[in-house]
């Protein structure tokens, strides 16, 4: 009796040792957690928001399914287009704005400078201060009646009247795209400034004894060496951007007349103030596509990396 | 009660208003309260709007420490701004959990009355004892026969003018009429000291007066079928109107939020705007003499009466809410009618200077509404006001039309010059129609 109550642990212990063993079922459970993390607070979000965009559901009752009506409903509405142009303007306009100044930034913090920590430091601090406080600041220096920029103007006599920030469509336009580059540029500059530092000087020296001008280093050398930072740099600005809501919310609610409306505020709005789930909803659906077109552009630009190292891809 | 029009009291459903208005006092006593008893080691949540005015929110803490003393529910008080309030509550219906009530603005009750509790019993209570509930708070209050919500009274909003300057302007009474109204706006920018009437997404000033605007030229966004009917003459006329009345603002009023114009007013910039009584508060308990030569120089008027010859004012309605999913509901329903018995009120409403407008008759006698006759228009506001979606019902497209600011975009595009008046006005149609789709 006892040999035949012992065979089966023994059976069961050299299966239990061999799946310990068993590199693929190790790697499916130590994967479990992540898998689960990622399933319930990413997949189901984005399973339900697309879901919730295909039904009528309002605020705190339920929905129907009403398949593409919410779609075909925006398509005829001409705020929403307008949100769709705002952001796209915004987006292309500041990230550019940010790249381009962000790498300025940090061409010049790479330099051999005095108080160079202090100054990395102090280069942060837009990003590190909350968005929200940053906004309310943006949002006095744009008032009407009490902006400290026209009221320098008027005091060095540069001006007779303040400037309407925020009440001109345009202008509105311009100071909300001001205000996500000044937040946006650390993240630029920072993030290029580590690519930067781990370019080899030895390659700069040899193009210097060629006589390579500071333009033809900057172009042969550093631009093809950080592009692949750039390309990732650059998605996630881009991403930031298109999905920006605080700094809106917080300085316009996206007026004057819908005119800085990007679709993450609008998407609010409906979804929320407006408590019409499914089609706020919608709207957030609507800028998947624009932001798997910035996903492409950093798969393609990391693909360059390879190409540089001599791959013919 | 003469103040308060026939087709409002018919259209409030309301028979039953009337006889409430007309009780006396003395037979009003006899109402009893016949809740239950708060459930033990209660504790509850409530989630209020942030206070313009200090002093009407310490007042309104102690009173609920003065409950939790005498009940033993511990009761902890939040405040967010109003417009930040509306996706919290929002969140809370959705998920089923959050604070036990909610104290915020307008139909937002009506989006998510499903999930709300009933305090029937203790509106009809509230409505005995204190004179009958006012016909614009029973609209904001009830679904059905149903009461959702108990209406806490209205920020209500007045006309703040300067008197000198409308003096300047060649006024000595403040004008009651549109075209007198026009001619004082015009005067008072030619005084140097404009009006300016916000024009941006203001939940509160932006709304106020493009809907009086709106319904004093006769033009309203739906029927009284909930049909669109914004594009038509009377809007038109309406948006003609305002147009002429944004010529005469100061700059900026496009991105005006809720509170420009009470910085802009207490700057000396402007001499009228739309607001509730915080800036004539501030103004005189300020320690600055040149707030106080403001306050002593400002009075306040009701919105002039347009052509439908009855007042047409659009009110920021403060109403108090408690979802079925507490699990404190006696506590919750004896909270709330602690707080809405005279003697809290009383206490609240003088502290704060009269900022809440009340949505009881019976409130009305309390002497802050007189003893400084500048306040006293305030307190009736809510006899005059009109409810949102005007004269539809409230419900989800009537929340969402003013979610959207589909009314204030109208005004701001014809305004601006952005559209012409009638092409604002089909604009308007065209987003309306979208909510009321059936």
């Amino acid at each position: 009796m006892m040999g035949a109550d012992i065979r089966p642990i023994a059976v069961r212990r050299r299966w239990i040792a061999r799946l310990a063993d068993d590199r693929n079922f190790l790697g499916l459970v130590f994967m479990l957690p992540a898998a689960a993390i990622l399933l319930v607070f990413l997949a189901y979000p984005l399973g339900l928001g697309f879901w919730l965009g295909l039904t009528d559901t309002p605020i705190g009752a339920p929905g129907h399914f009403v398949g593409l009506a919410n779609f075909v409903s925006l398509a005829h509405d001409s705020v929403f287009w307008l949100a769709v142009f705002n952001t796209t303007f915004y987006t292309v306009v500041a990230s550019i704005l940010k790249f381009a100044l962000g790498l300025y930034l940090a061409l010049l913090l790479n330099r051999r400078l005095p108080f160079k920590s202090l100054l990395r430091a102090i280069v942060l601090l837009p990003f590190v201060v909350p968005t929200v406080l940053s906004a309310i600041a943006f949002w006095w220096i744009y008032d009407p009646q009490f902006s400290i920029v026209s009221w320098a103007l008027i005091k060095f006599g540069l001006l007779h009247q303040y400037i309407d920030f925020l009440g001109q469509p345009w202008h509105a336009r311009w100071a909300v795209i001001a205000a996500n580059v000044w937040r946006g540029i650390p993240f630029v500059a920072i993030t290029l400034l580590a690519g930067l530092q781990t370019i080899s000087p030895s390659l700069y020296e040899a193009a210097t004894l060629d006589g390579a001008s500071s333009w033809q280093r900057f172009y042969y050398i550093t631009l093809p060496v950080l592009s692949p930072i750039i390309a990732v740099v650059m998605t996630f600005s881009v991403l930031l951007t298109f999905t920006d809501f605080q700094l809106i919310y917080a300085i316009t609610r996206g007026g004057p007349i819908n005119a800085t409306h990007l679709m993450a505020t609008l998407s609010f709005e409906r979804a929320i103030t407006g408590g019409h789930l499914g089609e706020g909803a919608a709207i957030a659906d609507a800028m998947v596509p624009f932001l798997l077109a910035a996903i492409m552009f950093s798969y393609f630009g990391l693909q360059r990396r390879r190409w540089q190292h001599g791959s013919q891809d | 009660m003469s103040d308060v029009t026939r087709r409002q009291i018919l259209k409030s459903g309301a028979i039953a208003v009337g006889a409430g208005l007309l009780q006396s006092r003395t037979a009003l006593a006899d109402a009893t309260w016949s809740g239950g008893a708060p459930e033990p080691n209660a504790s509850i949540r409530v989630l209020r709007w942030k206070q313009f005015i200090q002093a009407e929110f310490d007042s309104f803490v102690a009173n609920s420490k003065k409950f939790s003393e005498q009940t033993g529910v511990k009761v902890r008080v939040d405040a967010e701004n109003w417009d930040d309030i509306r996706p919290k509550a929002a969140v809370a219906a959705n998920v089923g959990a959050g604070p036990d009530i909610i104290m915020g603005t307008n139909d937002d009750p009506f989006k998510f009355s499903e999930k709300l509790l009933d305090v029937t019993d203790l509106a009809e209570y509230l409505g005995a004892k204190y004179g009958g509930w006012y016909p614009i708070a029973r609209t904001y209050g009830m679904l059905g026969k149903k009461w959702i919500a108990l209406p806490q009274g209205a920020t209500g909003g007045c006309l703040n003018y300067r008197i000198s300057t409308m003096r300047a302007a060649g006024f000595e009474e403040f004008p009651r009429d549109l075209p007198g109204y026009l001619k004082l706006c015009q005067g008072l920018k030619a005084a140097g000291k404009p009006a300016g009437f916000a024009l941006g997404h203001a939940t509160g000033d932006a709304n106020g007066w493009v809907h009086w605007c709106l319904w004093a030229h006769g033009g309203k966004m739906v029927d009284d079928n909930n049909n669109v009917v914004i594009d038509s003459p009377e809007t038109v006329a309406a948006l003609e109107y305002a147009k002429q009345l944004y010529a005469t603002y100061i700059d900026g009023v496009l991105s005006w939020n809720d509170s420009s114009n009470n910085k802009a007013f207490l700057a000396d910039q402007i001499s009228l705007t739309f607001n509730g009584i915080s800036i004539y508060t501030v103004a005189k308990n300020s320690p600055e003499p040149a707030l106080n030569a403001i306050a002593a120089d400002m009075d306040h008027a009701n919105m002039p009466i347009g052509l439908s010859g009855h007042p047409t004012e659009q009110q920021n309605i403060l109403n108090t809410y408690s979802y079925a999913y507490t699990k404190y509901p006696n506590a919750v329903r004896e909270y709330l009618r602690f707080m809405w018995e005279k003697a809290q009120v009383d206490f609240w409403e003088t502290a704060s200077n009269g900022y809440v407008a009340p949505p009881l008759p019976a409130w009305n006698d309390n002497p802050i509404w007189t003893a400084d006759p500048k306040t006293t228009p305030f307190r009736d506001v809510l006899k005059y006001a009109l409810p949102v979606g005007y004269s539809g019902t409230l419900g989800q497209a009537s929340a969402a039309v003013m979610g959207d600011f589909v009314c204030v975009d109208m005004f701001a595009e014809a305004c601006t010059g952005d559209q012409t008046p009638k092409a604002a006005a089909q604009r308007a149609a065209e987003r309306a129609k979208r909510y009321y789709k059936s």
